[in-house]
């Protein structure tokens, strides 16, 4: 995250001790695809610096360079100097807008992610694609297949989606199962809110479930992640502001997501907005409450599914929930808590998966090497569900199931201990639906013979 | 750069592996030192054969031709200083044969020396050369260096491994050198010399690498002493004992503080210096006793403690500190000059003392570490280039410290290269005959001075 983000631009500090020793290189995944320095961190710095020191013009190709860092903060973590490239990739965007702002980014930055209604009738089409069962047939009838190579990698990035945004179905409390021992704040992301509900109701259920009483406030935005990525950090730090003030009103201990991006961006409100002397000291009492949800649970007494899945199971580090926030060893314990499931640790598990927001979209050859990466180490763990606990990386992941015929489910980890906790198989008859937290789930422990008909190999209805 | 040389490289190599953009340019124009050369096209060829065409094309335009790995180069040696085409042979970056039976590794020169080293262990077989840089470094380059690294110590360097070459001559002929056997004394030794040629007598495209078993068991241990003069008698104490550990590493205070600070692994920081001291073998007894032996002489020397790492994660931590201390360094200054001096092993000791009064003499302080077993130290000059008095001290301090090297019967470069960095001492190391020499071969294998042009030999 950059620090520097009020900073008119890039500070000397923030390249100066750059060595060139060329370490990044080893860790970086799109060097590792093309081998060529301009897209190596080592190149990134020395490009800021002489576009920073006059030396070169900060051309549209220059800013470009900035634009192909997926931002996994790897050379982050490895830089022995302290060197933060990825940061200053991000910063440089932002200069970039202050120069020469962009209109498209404007409108979607500031007009509709700041505005859940905007963005869930933005989200509407694929809503109607989903539910008026037009994928369904676009999959019996293999027409997939005709879609062009790229629109068919967007399409496979959709899990099954909801009939309506948990938003909209989520109550503002969820009340607690028994006593409460923790009041706490979730922050329903976006894409947690329109394609993941079904996770994300799940990651409530095992809340609640667990001791807590759970506060979504209906009015969060964005956490400010997709805006900074272009370049947008006023729009940033807008949100930001948004999102602390309405959790001072939840009045709750911590502040809980199931998303390894929002997670992050929110751990470092306090960072972002430390030049601002109104907002400072809230945005770091804010900060300190946030907890990743495995995080938290590993942190709590929690209670041990009486369920059991018998699965292989594998897990994906999100960049933004193993660099960004330090956290992977919880998700992997969570996972181990479930009786009859196999745990599988995965080849190179927090190599970036390639989609780093939108670069599935905007550097496509690229995401797909990046991910092809990813893929053969997934295949080679034989699992039947790789398990990760960031939306984003789960949608590549999906691309990859599919580009690459796996017999394989991506998961959100809570997903799979909340399938425990309901000793259900796969919840067949809510798929697809939000489950109020306190509703009561009939046992499914065979797959509905209804549903099986459409399942086909690595199709978002496939069941396990 | 003229366009019809421009397109003929596009026909050779196609599009993509023709950079010209001037942010492409901008990014070969270095290494891992503070040298600067911008190039005027950059090519990533794919095969021998790209390689060379280019070659026979430069030789016929007449034009510098720079090689490059990952440019992680502690000399200046791969900086394209009077411009000209960067070939980059990172996209060469293939194993085309392990040979089990042989225990040999046809790569091409792109490789990464740690993905080699990977894929090698994977088959219960071992390539020893370990340069700091092995991560960022490729074979090519290892190899156009002979690079060392701390195992060199009981297992040598680069060029011991090397079996056959696949080298493209300045007129852009592919010469093939060597074979698979250990022994060949047909004619002379031509490994050898393009063995640390750095890029001067021709361009490594393809190497057949001598491989070994790897070793079973291995222990590292972390030796802590109190006094830096205690250390550096200790390494001559446990090599005159009869034992030749896997590496014998040492590093100065400074060095110990900086890599905590960028590794936080509870490093010492109360001590002069620390020595990472490794054994390794097919016999696990034998292992452990040897490290026994080890320890006693480290405490009869001074050393306050021995710590074994206790599994592989701690000794992998311990390695992956040493590695990162050169660049950690630069978290106290913006720049750092790191040579590689070599002196014979019983002058570690006074080696170190007097680098500790050049220090002392120009108030600029020297880190002192490196591959103590082999008496190759990385004296490291902490420095800010923007300030004028500070880098002609510097200068002035590298010429003392290559005196020093050289009264003590030592070597410029153990394992870095000459590259630019080195060059205006090479009359003083080497004297007039030895250089008249090396000129005529470079004259006999690059007569229009074409590869690699002001590199390595003084004017």
């Amino acid at each position: 995250m950059p620090a520097h983000i009020l900073a008119s631009q890039p500070t000397e500090e923030q390249y100066l001790n750059c060595i060139r020793c060329g370490l990044c290189l080893a860790v970086c995944p799109t060097y590792r695809e093309d081998l060529s320095e301009i897209t190596s961190p080592r190149g990134r710095v020395a490009l800021a610096r002489k576009g920073l020191e006059g030396e070169l013009k900060i051309s549209s190709n220059l800013i470009e360079q900035m634009y192909a860092c997926f931002n996994c903060l790897a050379c982050n973590a490895i830089c022995p100097v302290g060197i933060r490239p990825a940061d200053l990739a991000l910063d440089m965007r932002t200069l970039q807008e202050r120069i020469r702002p962009k209109t498209w980014k404007k409108v979607l930055f500031g007009g509709i992610f700041p505005k859940p209604e905007r963005l869930e009738l933005s989200t509407w089409p694929l809503c109607l694609y989903e539910n008026l069962g037009m994928r369904r047939l676009f999959y019996s009838l293999g027409l997939r297949r005709l879609l062009p190579g790229r629109l068919r990698d967007m399409e496979a990035m959709l899990p099954r989606l909801p009939q309506r945004p948990l938003r909209q179905m989520l109550p503002e409390i969820s009340q607690v199962n028994g006593d409460e021992r923790y009041r706490v704040g979730f922050f329903l992301g976006c894409l947690q809110s329109l394609i993941f509900a079904d996770e994300s109701a799940a990651a409530v259920r095992v809340l609640a479930r667990n001791g807590c009483t759970v506060v979504t406030p209906k009015e969060t935005v964005c956490c400010g992640m997709p805006a900074l990525g272009f370049g947008k950090s006023e729009q940033a730090l807008q949100q930001a502001r948004h999102n602390i003030l309405l959790f001072e009103k939840a009045d709750v201990e911590f502040i809980l997501t199931d998303c390894a991006t929002c997670g992050s961006t929110l751990k470092d409100y306090g960072k972002i907005l430390a030049g601002d002397p109104v907002w400072a000291e809230r945005a770091e009492a804010f900060s300190k409450k946030v907890r990743d949800i495995s995080e938290f649970l590993m942190s709590i007494p929690l209670e041990k599914p009486k369920g059991s899945l018998e699965a292989r199971v594998t897990y994906h580090d999100p960049c933004h929930l193993r660099r960004g926030q330090g956290v992977w060893e919880q998700p992997r314990a969570l996972l181990r808590m479930i009786d009859g499931l196999e745990f599988v640790e995965l080849d190179e598990a927090d190599w970036c998966c390639g989609l780093a927001g939108t670069q599935l979209i905007t550097h496509y050859e690229t995401s797909l090497k990046v991910l092809k990466r990813k893929t053969d180490n997934l295949a080679a763990t034989r699992a039947g569900y790789v398990a990760s606990g960031c939306p984003a990386c789960q949608m590549q992941l999906n691309v990859g199931v599919r580009r690459a015929s796996l017999d394989m489910q991506v998961v959100h980890p809570i997903a799979l201990l909340d399938r425990a906790y309901l000793s259900i198989t796969f919840p067949a008859k809510t798929a697809g639906r939000c489950i109020h937290p306190n509703q009561e789930i009939t046992k499914v422990t065979t797959t509905n013979k209804k549903e099986k008909r459409w399942t086909s190999r690595s199709s978002p209805y496939s069941k396990k | 750069m003229d366009k019809q040389i421009l397109a003929l490289l596009k026909k050779i190599i196609g599009r993509e592996g023709v950079l010209t953009t001037p942010e492409d340019l901008a990014v070969y124009s270095y290494d891992g030192t503070f040298e600067r050369g911008c190039p005027d096209v950059v090519v990533l060829p794919c095969t021998t054969d790209q390689v060379s065409q280019v070659v026979r094309l430069a030789a016929q335009a007449h034009i510098p031709v720079v090689t490059r790995g990952m440019g992680s180069g502690l000399a200046g040696g791969s900086v394209p200083s009077l411009g000209g085409i960067v070939l980059a042979l990172t996209r060469m970056n293939h194993i085309l044969e392990i040979d089990r039976a042989n225990a040999t590794a046809l790569v091409e020169a792109g490789i990464v020396t740690a993905d080699l080293q990977t894929a090698v262990e994977n088959l219960g077989l071992f390539y020893p050369p370990d340069p700091s840089s092995i991560q960022e470094s490729t074979i090519g380059g290892n190899i156009a260096c002979n690079a060392g690294g701390p195992r060199c110590l009981k297992y040598g360097v680069t060029g011991n491994y090397l079996l056959g070459l696949t080298v493209v001559l300045a007129d852009g002929r592919a010469l093939k050198a060597g074979n698979k056997c250990i022994k060949d004394v047909v004619g002379y030794d031509l490994l050898a010399l393009f063995t640390g040629s750095e890029g001067t007598l021709g361009v490594i495209t393809e190497a057949v690498l001598r491989l070994i078993a790897k070793p079973k068991f291995v222990r590292t241990a972390l030796v802590e002493f109190p006094s830096l003069e205690d250390a550096s008698r200790t390494v001559n104490a446990i090599l005159t004992a009869g034992i030749v550990p896997a590496a014998l590493e040492l590093m100065d205070e400074t060095a110990i503080s900086c890599t905590e600070e960028a590794m936080h692994l509870g490093l010492p920081l109360d001590v002069e210096a620390i020595l990472i001291i490794e054994t390794d073998g097919s016999d696990e007894v034998f292992v452990l006793s040897e490290m026994e032996t080890i320890a006693d002489i480290c405490r009869t020397q001074g050393a306050r403690q021995v710590k074994v790492a206790k599994n592989e994660l701690e000794r992998s931590n311990l390695w992956e500190a040493r590695r990162s201390v050169t660049a950690a360094l630069a978290r106290r200054t913006p720049n750092k000059l790191g040579e590689d001096i070599t002196v014979p092993r019983s002058a570690i000791p006074e080696a170190i003392r007097r680098l500790k009064i050049i220090s002392y003499k120009y108030g600029l302080p020297i880190v002192i570490f490196g591959h103590a077993g082999d008496g190759n130290l990385h004296p490291n000059i902490l420095f800010d280039m923007r300030d004028p008095a500070q880098w002609a001290k510097v200068g002035e301090m590298v010429k003392e410290e290559f005196t020093t090297a050289l009264e003590l019967g030592g070597t410029l470069s153990g394992e870095h290269g000459v590259g630019t960095l080195k060059r205006p001492y090479m009359q003083q190391a080497l004297g007039p005959l030895s250089i008249e020499i090396q000129k005529r071969i470079k004259q006999t294998l690059d007569p229009l001075n074409i590869l690699n042009p002001g590199k390595v030999f003084p004017e």
